[in-house]
């Protein structure tokens, strides 16, 4: 069992609010610091997992909590004695450290792009050395989230040029390599290539291979590190290309991961929400409806049962967030292909509650209908990013919210093209057939414009999915006989004849 | 020893081979954009398609806007409305900035692709006789939304009217005499006399029978599903 570290009895003479007032002393490292990189520094060195996790977890949310509420942790040169200055321990000590200065405070430009340093030194080490550790999934998990997320964060930083000042300019313009797009992606992609992890899934499938089946650890003596980072980095792939708008290229990076399944992806909460999040609303935007409301479905359930389990972490927070995005996400999706039976009743009595009102508004098709759409898409979408430099040149402008911008109006555009089609979804429910005449007097639309109204109810309702293959999602369907159309209900859509 | 000089056909094999091979290996790669670009050509030129390798180059514009060039990007944008049904023009919408989006040819081609997707098929060719230098340049085009047309046709009707079709594909008197001959001789269409109304034709109900969808690297693929509806009606 863990044993029981010194923080818990922390002296007395160690006071937080007197440090703050005489400012951040980062060489002071108190006693129970000190105890938590010792132990922790052990642990990795003598590969105990269970231990490692515990520490990082938990031990250092502790710390965080009691002694760095609002400053940073000690600097590394004040721990490194401690630790033999072992140069990997302080590259993942580091990284650490800046991920707090993210989440609870607000990080400089000089920091943003030290922490970018310190991922190519740390990623470095990783790829073209012999690291010999074992890190509990958690913290290679948060390790690619975070690298994803302070990129985006810098994207979105950097494209409020309208405030800032000379020095920030300079150093922008100094520093132009940290956080460029092309380092972040292949960084990722070289995780994906010298781990040979699309390899090893593939020879899983085939017996040859053990990997899901030990959650990543390696019980050979060897290390997860580099094969564990390549897994996630498929995730932050498929990341990294959501908030770039490029949907069909982040999709094929999951492709290797089979989403039926569980495996690695689920074995930590975060990456599981990550996954399906940017995996539905890629979807969604490929107007692929019936991919994304199931993968919804089957997340939302999963959090309904286990959030409880998850309250005391310090994900518990994001994971709500996400969950609330990924509802917005589901109504509308089920706005525009109503499958209600694809959703699951506990879901289902959630997303009524949360949006039942607004989804009838929606499925309206009015002002306000397009209204509503808009305010759930920017509620609940991934926070776009233009990745070009500025330019210094021009008046300096706030471009940040350019990419949101063009991906809202893009769905908007479709969403407005989908316009009639709920009218007809109405009339096809009550009338098993009905001449073209008739419908197009009820719709008060003349016979021509009828027809390319079915017709667009048609293409819109027949998706082309990952194979090229057509596949109907339509609730309700109808064949044109010259000039009579007769209904035909599909059951099982797509599974089974009516 | 002299090589025996390839074919051009070999040699456009190869091109397409090493692209590719850039794409799915190195594709965050700005060295690789002027090879993007050529393929871009090589592709309108030898009626081939590649979606993957197209969206590689339109994020490698988005990553350094001052190397894009209009002219390709409206070039792909030309393919992509030839992949209907299939979303790409969509998803090549998404990567191109919005200025951009803005000037006269792009918002041509939109609007192009908006009667596409709405069915509003006499629309659309109006407008595409009248953007002839855009889409002439891309040889193949007008099959390809052909092709398109009668997809959404035969997802549509089990019997339409001649003038219906006509004006869908674009095609009309002898010309399109010949045309449903064909269809009838070889993808199962039956023409029918419409009582005083002229032709109606039969589309067939058998999934192989249906127009080829192009995607970059399958051959025809049939439409599924729609198959299973014809059991209900009588």
């Amino acid at each position: 069992m863990a044993t029981n570290y010194d923080y818990e009895e922390a002296p007395a003479t160690y006071d937080e609010a007197h440090r703050q007032d005489l400012g951040y002393d980062p060489n002071f490292v108190p006693d129970s610091v000190k105890s938590l990189v010792v132990h922790l520094y052990r642990h990795i060195r003598e590969k105990n997992v269970y231990e490692i996790h515990q520490m990082y977890e938990i031990s250092f949310q502790t710390l965080s909590d009691r002694l760095f509420k609002d400053t940073p942790w000690p600097s590394v040169d004040a721990v490194a004695h401690f630790v033999d200055n072992d140069q990997v321990f302080c590259l993942l000590y580091r990284e650490m450290w800046f991920r707090h200065i993210y989440a609870r405070l607000s990080p400089t430009l000089k920091q943003r792009i030290d922490s970018w340093d310190n991922y190519c030194s740390l990623f470095q080490v990783v790829l073209h050395s012999v690291v010999n550790m074992q890190l509990p999934n958690q913290w290679l998990w948060d390790m690619v989230d975070e690298f994803v997320y302070q990129f985006q964060s810098f994207c979105q930083y950097r494209a409020k040029m309208k405030n800032k000042t000379e020095q920030e300019i300079a150093l922008l313009r100094q520093y132009d390599q940290a956080w460029n797009v092309y380092g972040v992606l292949n960084y990722l992609q070289a995780f994906v290539e010298k781990s040979n992890i699309i390899q090893i899934l593939e020879q899983e499938k085939e017996g040859l291979e053990q990997f899901t089946a030990t959650d990543g650890y390696d019980y050979s003596g060897g290390s997860n590190v580099l094969k564990v980072l390549g897994y996630f980095s498929m995730v932050g792939l498929l990341r990294v290309h959501c908030l770039l708008g490029d949907y069909q290229t982040g999709l094929k990076c999951l492709l290797p991961i089979d989403i039926s399944q569980q495996g690695v992806y689920t074995s930590v909460i975060g990456s599981h929400i990550t996954t399906i999040y940017h995996y539905g609303f890629a979807n969604l935007m490929l107007r692929r409806y019936v991919d994304a409301i199931r993968e919804f479905n089957k997340m939302l359930l999963y959090i309904y049962k286990t959030k409880q389990y998850h309250q005391k972490s310090p994900q518990y927070e994001q994971i709500l967030k996400k969950n609330e995005q990924m509802y917005a996400l589901l109504a509308i999706c089920l706005s525009l292909c109503p499958q209600v039976k694809l959703v699951e009743e506990t879901v289902n009595s959630q997303l009524r509650e949360k949006y039942g009102e607004k989804m009838a508004r929606m499925q309206r098709y009015d002002d306000e209908a397009f209204a509503i759409y808009d305010e759930l898409f920017s509620y609940a979408c991934p926070k776009f990013i233009t990745p070009s430099a500025p330019s210094f040149e021009e008046p300096l402008v706030n471009y940040n919210q350019d990419a949101y911008r063009l991906q809202l109006k893009l769905f908007l555009y479709e969403v407005k093209q989908q316009q009639l089609l709920s009218g007809v979804r109405t009339f096809l429910k009550v009338y098993s057939t009905i001449s073209l005449g008739k419908l197009a007097n009820y719709m008060e639309v003349d016979d021509p414009t009828l027809r390319t109204i079915l017709l667009t109810y048609k293409h819109k309702t027949h998706a082309v999915d990952s194979e090229g293959k057509v596949i109907s999602n339509a609730d309700v369907d109808f064949y044109i006989d010259d000039l009579q159309i007769q209904m035909a209900y599909t059951s099982n859509f797509g599974l089974t004849s009516g | 020893m002299r090589r025996e000089r390839e074919t051009p056909k070999q040699q456009q094999q190869q091109v397409s081979y090493t692209v590719e091979h850039l794409v799915a290996v190195n594709p965050y790669n700005p060295d690789i954009l002027p090879d993007l670009e050529n393929y871009v050509n090589e592709q309108v030129s030898s009626q081939t398609y590649s979606l993957d390798a197209n969206l590689c180059l339109l994020r490698l514009y988005q990553f350094e806007p001052e190397r894009m060039s209009n002219q390709i990007v409206a070039r792909i944008l030309v393919k992509a409305l030839m992949a209907m049904p299939a979303p790409d023009f969509s998803l090549c919408l998404f990567l191109i900035p919005e200025r951009v989006q803005m000037e006269e040819q792009f918002k041509t081609l939109i609007v192009l692709s908006h009667y596409l997707e709405t069915g509003r098929f006499r629309q659309f060719w109006d407008e595409a006789a009248k953007s002839r230098h855009i889409v002439e340049a891309v040889p193949g085009f007008e099959q390809a939304i052909q092709s398109y047309a009668i997809h959404v046709l035969s997802l549509t009707y089990e019997k339409i009217q001649r003038p219906v079709l006509a004006e869908a594909i674009n095609i009309e008197g002898l010309s399109l005499d010949k045309f449903l001959e064909y269809q009838a001789a070889n993808s199962g269409w039956i023409l029918e006399k419409g009582h005083g109304r002229g032709q109606l034709i039969v589309l067939p109900q058998n999934e192989f029978n249906h127009p080829e969808l192009k995607k970059s690297d399958a051959d025809s693929v049939p439409l599924e599903h729609i198959t299973r509806i014809f059991p209900i009606l009588g």
